[in-house]
């Protein structure tokens, strides 16, 4: 029987881990920063609001100026650390580090689901066609900022994953009802439609192509916490949403028919899921790019180690699909030259998977 | 729950009554017997089942078609009838799975297809065919899946449901397996874990779709065994069982399903009839009583066609043409001589194919002669001449002319095990005038009552064993021998030899052994085709 005492004790190990993997992270890099002073550091940088100002800020992609109030933030902290080092862990590290544990966090979250929902252990988070429509959206932005709808690459991308998770549910929905084998169908078709239209735009990219195919293979460089600010909240609204579906996910691995006899509301539940897991994936698409193999190794290793329980395995998959993205990433930027995030994830990812698939320890769910 | 209360209100009570049960229970240790969980789930106040009028169909198929069936609380009710009958549609639109084109289902008179899939879980729990359980987890866990319709989103599992799934595990006897991975378990014992899950569901009322189809014989009776203690401790159950002999013993009334309507509602008795399974099933069957059980057991006989084809061959003999149109006007006449349960047996095949039968000799209280009085005592049948002789008593003249008589009347000769003690020599005698007997072979001579020991002990019997052998091995061998289930085919190949004196293109016939598939009713196309059938083939659902 489920023991929710199980589930706290192994997030906390592993959120200990995120920490632990950050700062070791944070401490990483061309200057070697002590993990004290990173530590130090990281405390310095966190402040709370305690006022509201007025100011003006332009809208990102739609090139308006707007009135918002702002929150004036001051230091908790102040440790003593030299300026540079404040700056480097403050401004550069820091936030790429919060970036990839966040979209590590929803892409490991994501493929859970989806490996769930769809009862298939080859399930990603990308497999309605999420990436393809947000690298889509990105390249457009980059190829042709003239034709695409929005000129910010982020919002081009997330617009396009949004956009394809709906048209495939849409295309997959009849009668009220939606076929899981459908909606696997139409995510192949839909991909294969989108990687053409892609191609096409990358052979008429001329000098945008490197651009154009940096992002498609994910990166994080360059993050800045205006990144993190848009991509977290959303990663940890649905992917505590999804945590609260967590039964009705173990319910439906027994198929949609036992699932309405058991009082789950089959229908409603599916496209909750599908929404929830296509937003949090769009949200981390759209600022870092398409990022492989987190959302379907890592449910994988958790399946393995906690049980195929979603109640415990969701959480768990977040929290170590954070450690491996920031884990991945630092030796992405550590190396003598910068290479794209996806490349390190499969580099590292594929083997491991294979590992275990020979050891026969992946079979199924 | 006999007053309809508001859900919050059936909340309440319901988690009253687990913590009820939960405090009664938790001073019990693991020694809690039976009778303390029998009392445990009482709690339950068995549901009224109303389908009123459903119809659905598949796109343009049509499955049901007007169906209404009302099951009384605390009731089982079988759902019976041959494949694609709709049970398990009928089963899927009861459940609230399947939304039917017209009809209503009620449970404890609540609409169940306009209720939320939540209320009506708390309502029917389902054991489906099959589940699809190829993944790890415990089984004690998937038996708290059961709980699911009663737990608030946030909560963990609270000792009521704990107590719930320990019930369930104990009743159904998987609580040895609660640790073991689902998918590391025999098929058997994961349809008793999908029992424990709709136990642990905790609702008035119970469907199971097939809940015996993967099971060997033990487990079928456990299932069912466990099935009818839940209802008498509370609970209502429908469920679609193929095997009609299990039905009849378990469930309190049987429907009869056909073509998507319902042919007949009642007890097992009178819904189990040669006619109804004739008209439901489009087989020949016979229902007799169970000694040991003392339930209705269906015996399924070769199908219309065989039979067809051996009032053809008469008629092709009499008539010299194919017309299979003209309904058959002589049915062919066939005396059987035998005894024991292989005659009686045999004697039910024959009667339902129609023929102008007679047996004997038989001594009173032998099964091949109560099978006679039987058949003759049904209404369908034409009844069955019987020649009957003492027990432990030599053949006297008149049974022997009248044997005699009737085998030369008959248009063919089956043997059956015969033992008669010393007399089976003399009236195997009488079968040497037979060409062609159909030998149906089921127990070794030897090993026959009386047929090397005598009745009474006279010296000559032993002699009197040694001829009734050779004349015995003499029809065997010149005979056309059968297994019990193909004594039909048996005969259509006898009767369509004795025709062949006025059908010269039928006289390439076997010489002789066990008849050969597609000769064995040469005058019917379809038989042919079809061959021998199997024995019991149309009682498997």
């Amino acid at each position: 029987m489920y023991r929710p005492g199980r589930t706290a004790s192994w997030s906390a190990g592993l959120t200990v881990l995120l920490v632990v993997v950050a700062l070791g992270s944070a401490a990483l890099g061309p200057v070697r920063i002590d993990p004290i002073t990173v530590a130090m550091a990281a405390l310095n940088a966190i402040a709370v609001p305690t006022g509201v100002s007025t100011g003006t800020t332009t809208v990102p992609g739609l090139g308006f100026s707007t009135t918002v109030p702002t929150l004036e933030f001051t230091g908790v902290f102040d440790f003593e650390v030299t300026g540079s080092h404040q700056l480097i862990v403050e401004t550069i590290r820091l936030p790429r580090i919060a970036l990839a544990a966040t979209v590590g966090f929803s892409l490991a979250a994501a493929g859970t689901v989806m490996q769930g929902f769809f009862r298939n252990p080859l399930a990603d988070p990308s497999i309605i066609g999420v990436s393809s429509g947000a690298a889509a959206g990105a390249v457009a932005a980059i190829a042709f900022p003239v034709l695409a709808p929005f000129s910010s690459v982020h919002l081009s991308a997330f617009v396009g994953a949004l956009g394809t998770a709906f048209l495939v549910y849409g295309i997959a929905t009849e009668g009220g009802r939606t076929p899981v084998a459908t909606l696997l169908l139409a995510g192949v078709a839909i991909q294969a439609f989108l990687g053409a239209l892609i191609s096409y735009m990358l052979v008429h990219s001329g000098d945008d192509l490197r651009r154009a195919v940096v992002w498609m293979m994910g990166h994080l460089s360059n993050t800045t916490w205006g990144d993190v600010r848009f991509a977290l909240p959303v990663a940890l609204l649905g992917v505590f949403v999804l945590g609260a579906y967590a039964r009705e996910l173990n319910v439906l691995l027994l198929g949609e028919e036992d699932a309405h006899h058991l009082g789950v509301d089959v229908e409603r539940t599916k496209l909750l899921l599908l929404a929830l897991s296509s937003v949090i994936t769009a949200a981390g698409v759209a600022v870092a790019g398409v990022i492989g193999f987190v959302g379907l190794v890592v449910p994988h290793i958790m399946r393995l180690i906690v049980g195929p329980d979603h109640r415990i395995l969701l959480p768990t998959s977040a929290l170590a699909g954070a450690s491996f993205l920031v884990a991945t990433d630092t030796i992405a930027r550590i190396g003598p030259a910068e290479v794209p995030v996806g490349i390190v994830t499969a580099f590292v990812g594929a083997p491991f998977f294979l590992f275990l698939l020979v050891r026969r320890e992946v079979h199924s769910l | 729950m006999t007053e309809s209360p508001t859900p919050s209100d059936a909340d309440a009570g319901e988690r009253a009554r687990e913590n009820a049960v939960e405090s009664a229970t938790g001073t019990e240790t693991e020694s809690a017997t039976a009778a303390e969980t029998e009392t445990a789930t009482t709690a339950l106040e068995p549901a009224s089942i109303a389908v009123d009028g459903l119809s659905l169909s598949f796109g343009e198929v049509p499955v049901l078609e007007n169906v209404s069936l009302s099951v009384e609380p605390g009731e089982f009710v079988g759902v019976v009838g041959p494949n694609g009958a709709g049970k398990t549609t009928l089963l899927r639109a009861i459940s609230g799975a399947l939304e039917p084109d017209a009809g209503t289902v009620a449970v404890d008179e609540v609409d169940v297809h306009g209720v939320s899939s939540r209320a009506s879980s708390r309502l029917v729990a389902v054991v489906p065919q099959d589940t699809a359980l190829s993944f790890a987890f415990p089984v004690r866990d998937v038996v708290e899946m059961g709980r699911h319709p009663h737990r608030s989103r946030f909560s963990s599992p609270t000792p009521a449901d704990r107590a719930a799934v320990e019930r369930a595990l104990e009743r159904t006897r998987t609580a040895k397996l609660a640790d073991r991975p689902i998918d590391e378990i025999s098929g058997g014992q994961r349809q008793r874990v999908v029992l424990a899950r709709a136990i642990a569901q905790e609702t008035p009322a119970l469907l199971l779709d097939e809940p015996t189809a993967s099971l060997d014989v033990n487990h079928q009776v456990e299932t069912l065994e466990l099935v009818r203690e839940l209802v008498d401790s509370g609970r209502t159950a429908v469920a679609a069982i193929h095997d009609l002999d299990l039905a009849a013993r378990y469930c309190d009334r049987l429907a009869l399903l056909a073509d998507g309507a319902v042919h007949d509602v009642g007890t097992p008795s009178s819904v189990l009839t040669t006619d109804a399974l004739a008209e439901a099933f489009d087989a020949t069957a016979t229902v007799t009583t169970n000694p040991i059980t003392g339930t209705e057991t269906v015996t399924a006989l070769p199908d219309a066609t065989v039979r067809d084809s051996i009032a053809t061959d008469v008629e092709d003999g009499s008539h010299d043409n194919e017309d299979t149109d003209n309904p058959r006007s002589t049915p062919a006449r066939v005396h059987l001589i035998g005894t024991g349960t292989a005659a009686a047996s045999v004697l039910s095949r024959l009667a339902a194919a129609e023929l102008d039968l007679s047996v004997g000799p038989v001594t009173p209280g032998d099964a091949a002669e109560e099978a006679a009085r039987r058949l003759t005592g049904e209404s369908s049948s034409a009844g069955v001449e019987t020649i009957r002789v003492d027990p432990f008593a030599p053949l006297s003249a008149d049974a022997r002319d009248e044997l005699a008589a009737r085998i030369a009347a008959a248009d063919a000769t089956v043997l059956a095990d015969p033992a008669l003690g010393g007399e089976t020599g003399r009236v195997l005698e009488l079968v040497a005038s037979v060409e062609r007997p159909v030998v149906v072979d089921t127990q070794r001579f030897a090993d026959r009552s009386g047929a090397s020991t005598g009745g009474e002990g006279t010296t000559s019997e032993a002699g009197a064993g040694k001829v009734a052998r050779t004349r015995y091995e003499a029809c065997r061998k010149r005979g056309i021998e059968v297994p019990p289930e193909s004594v039909l085919e048996g005969v259509a190949t006898a009767l369509s030899e004795s025709g062949r004196t006025e059908r010269p293109s039928d006289a390439g016939l076997p010489a002789g052994g066990t008849i050969s598939d597609d000769k064995g009713a040469p005058a019917n196309a379809d038989s042919a085709a079809d061959g021998p059938t199997p024995p019991h083939e149309s009682s498997d659902d």
